[in-house]
């Protein structure tokens, strides 16, 4: 198994409190087919759906002048780098779009093949492969107008490096869309002694609150990275109705909206330590009442 | 009322049970259910308030690349030109109705065939002087009454014209329907498998039961209904009057057996709806002409039924008002007399009401008679079906441009709570008015005659109406 090889490198070589561990993997292989259960573990990334598919929708459609309200996605290629179950790749090829969804789980990936094979329109317009952002890399310069990074870089070890190979997967001018959790006091009280202690809406051991990312240090590396950061959104869940919605502040949730400038690329990362920029697959957010 | 309770306990119980399953036939194996075609959305019944589902949806922009299938059980009906005479099966359409059909262009066709606007109601009860007068303030119209043939003509217009993404099929009785589980395994098809009767297969992801108040698709779906037949049948004719007036006002009395209704068609012919028992309904239908012109005219006219308590009663409550609110009360129009009926017109139906516990399930939804069904007293059958429209439209186009499952039962239940918020309220009143109009009884009859001309010195509440 070349993703459990590559969890035994990370051991060895890195520095910092790996959140890689063979009995999360193992928790969360037991949760891989849960995903499409909408009332179920993965219920809270369900109803993200309902504002993060109009984010990244909208936000396309205001930059581009040639599309069809029918089929708003037409033609884009979309990579969405830790998909899961494939939640947000469906609706994305419902919209038009040519969707690839990577995860390092392959369990998830099984059942995300599953669940589009029985749809023609999806079973066509997705694709499905286990694998890290890296090995994309070496195939993919360049390539994709879209990558959707979705309750994703909370899980990265290296996340400059993760950046730097959006940037490389990426088209010139193409879109870079995050969300993720952010890292405050009120996150840890919210996202995980509430949602996972307390309440039990997300599972123990989800998340790491030393692996949050403040949105400034998102905005530092992405700008520092060849991006220009365009949107930041914070995002609130409401755990009684099951929902979430936009909010000012981000100290929670937020959302990030990234452009990669026609400027020159950054040199090509190399080196024996291999990274896992998604050891986890994305499991629900932080929550806050 | 039993109504009420009955949907918000239907409710409860359902979500006790943890969700809505069905106990019907499973999805088949993947490979069976293959080869049929997958549609986005089927509705099943061609009536009006199925086609219309169908076209709004055919011409809806988010539903550009999606493929939707109608299924109606009778033949294409081509309606490329009206007959000279009336038919007798008219519909009172809403302001809001006219509004949802001219957002597709459906209004247009109607216009330009045949309509009559009205700006008036009068309603009146036969055992008293009480009566209440529907006028809006500005002259608009306050409805429409247009023969349903008019209506099926200007759909059948429309959903000619998006034939590229909207499937009719003509002479297709489905009978079967397959329900697949909500999260499904990985060997059965997720999506709803029809068979019709000719042994063809269909598979949706949605489908939308627009069958009538026999719905086979609530039946099959296992959805409860209440339901209740009503000891009265409607007689229905085109009538012709005795001299041409304006005739732009629809005029209804309360008889101890049933309203009887004038619905204007033309400066000289108007549209009978008389709710009456059977037994008198076919009475009406077997006398000859000039008898059963005589009834009309006596049923609109007489004051056989009143009583001196009852007038000096509604007398006095009447000066109440005056004093209290002189502009309260308005004065009484003469309805207009009968002089002939169409021969060949004259035709009846049965009278019941029924009301579905739930409106949706997992890829099903229920919209017009097969949702709900009620008396014509107050004209609002298909305007209810209309409405339905709607807001089922405007969920699905959302979840549409949202790339959302159409069948998923999250935007579902929107449209089943908004529908069932206005419904129930409206058909519970519908309910409650038949049967306090069906009775000589004189606390009854002054309770509903204080109750009408109150609520017609009252603005508020019969701007509501």
């Amino acid at each position: 198994q070349l993703s459990f090889f590559r969890l035994t490198i990370k051991r060895l070589f890195s520095t910092s409190h790996s959140s890689v561990d063979p009995k999360e993997i193992k928790k969360f292989q037991l949760l891989a087919h849960k995903w499409w259960d909408e009332e179920g573990e993965y219920s809270a990334l369900h109803s993200m759906n309902d504002i993060r598919v109009p984010f990244i929708r909208d936000t396309l459609l205001n930059m581009s002048s040639n599309y069809h309200l029918g089929n708003p996605l037409s033609g884009v290629k979309i990579l969405d780098v830790g998909c899961g179950g494939g939640l947000l790749s469906e609706p994305l090829g419902r919209l038009g779009a040519s969707v690839t969804g990577i995860d390092p789980l392959e369990d998830n990936i099984r059942t995300a093949d599953r669940h589009k094979s029985f749809d023609p329109v999806l079973a066509k317009r997705i694709q499905y492969k286990s694998s890290s952002l890296e090995e994309m890399v070496e195939e993919c310069m360049e390539t994709f107008d879209v990558i959707v990074a979705s309750e994703v870089v909370e899980h990265v070890a290296d996340l400059e490096m993760f950046i730097k190979c959006c940037f490389q997967v990426l088209k010139p001018g193409g879109s870079l869309f995050i969300t993720t959790i952010n890292k405050t006091q009120l996150s840890y009280v919210l996202g995980i002694v509430v949602a996972e202690k307390i309440i039990g809406i997300v599972p123990e051991g989800t998340h790491e609150w030393e692996k949050f990312v403040p949105p400034e240090e998102l905005e530092r590396l992405l700008e520092s990275n060849g991006f220009s950061v365009k949107t930041v959104n914070g995002m609130l869940y409401n755990p009684l109705s099951g929902s979430w919605s936009w909010m000012e502040s981000t100290s929670i949730n937020y959302a990030m909206h990234a452009v990669k400038s026609g400027a020159q690329g950054q040199s090509n990362p190399t080196g024996a330590v291999s990274e896992m920029e998604s050891e986890q697959p994305p499991a629900t957010a932080g929550t806050t009442m | 009322t039993s109504a009420v309770m009955a949907v918000v306990c239907g409710r409860k119980l359902q979500a006790a049970l943890g969700g809505r399953l069905r106990a019907g036939p499973w999805a088949p194996l993947r490979s069976v259910a293959a080869a049929a075609p997958l549609y986005d959305v089927v509705v099943s019944g061609g009536g009006m308030v199925g086609s219309a589902m169908a076209a709004v949806l055919g011409h809806d922009i988010h539903f550009h690349d999606k493929k939707i299938a109608l299924l109606e059980a009778g033949p294409r009906k081509e309606y490329d030109r009206m007959p000279s005479s009336y038919s007798n099966r008219v519909s009172s359409i809403s302001p809001g109705s006219a509004t949802l059909l001219s957002s597709f262009g459906a209004w247009d066709h109607v216009c330009s065939l045949r309509l009559k606007p009205f700006r008036r109601m009068q309603v009146w009860d036969a055992c008293s002087e009480a009566m209440i007068v529907f006028e809006k303030d500005d002259l608009d119209d306050m409805g429409y009454i247009v023969e349903n043939d008019v209506i099926m003509s200007a759909l059948t217009k429309q959903l000619d014209a998006v034939a590229d993404r909207v499937e009719v099929f003509y002479r297709s009785r489905a009978v079967g329907y397959t329900w697949p589980l909500p999260s499904h395994s990985c060997d059965t098809s997720p999506w709803v498998q029809i068979e019709l009767a000719d042994g063809r297969r269909l598979q949706t992801r949605l489908l939308i039961g627009a069958d009538g108040h026999n719905s086979v698709v609530r039946k099959e779906a296992e959805i409860n209904n209440i339901e209740h037949r009503y000891d009265q049948s409607a007689v229905v004719a085109t009538l012709h009057l005795s001299e041409a007036t304006d005739n732009n006002v629809a005029w209804q009395r309360f008889l101890p057996t049933g309203p009887i209704a004038l619905l204007p068609l033309s400066d000289t012919a108007s549209s009978l709806v008389w709710s009456t028992s059977h037994e008198h309904a076919l009475e009406l239908l077997a006398v000859d002409e000039e008898s059963f012109v005589d009834s009309i005219n006596s049923a609109f006219w007489s004051n056989v039924n009143h009583s001196d308590f009852i007038d000096t009663a509604g007398a006095v409550f009447r000066s109440a008002i005056s004093l209290l609110k002189p502009s309260g009360t308005a004065v009484r129009q003469l309805p207009p007399s009968v002089a002939k009926v169409d021969p060949e017109s004259r035709a009846m139906f049965p009278l019941g009401m029924g009301h579905a516990t739930e409106y949706v399930q997992h890829r099903v939804a229920l919209i017009g008679d097969a949702a709900h069904r009620v008396h014509p007293l107050a004209g609002q059958g298909v305007n209810l079906g209309f409405g339905d429209i709607a807001c089922l439209a405007h969920h699905l186009s959302a979840a549409a441009f949202n790339g959302s499952d159409l069948g998923s039962l999250k935007h579902l239940l929107k449209f089943e709570t908004e529908r069932q918020r206005h419904n129930v309220s409206l058909i519970a009143a519908i309910d409650v008015l038949k049967r306090l109009y069906s009775t000589r009884l004189a606390p009854l009859v002054l309770l509903r005659t204080w109750g009408l001309q109150a609520t017609n010195a009252l603005p508020p509440v019969k701007v509501r109406i």
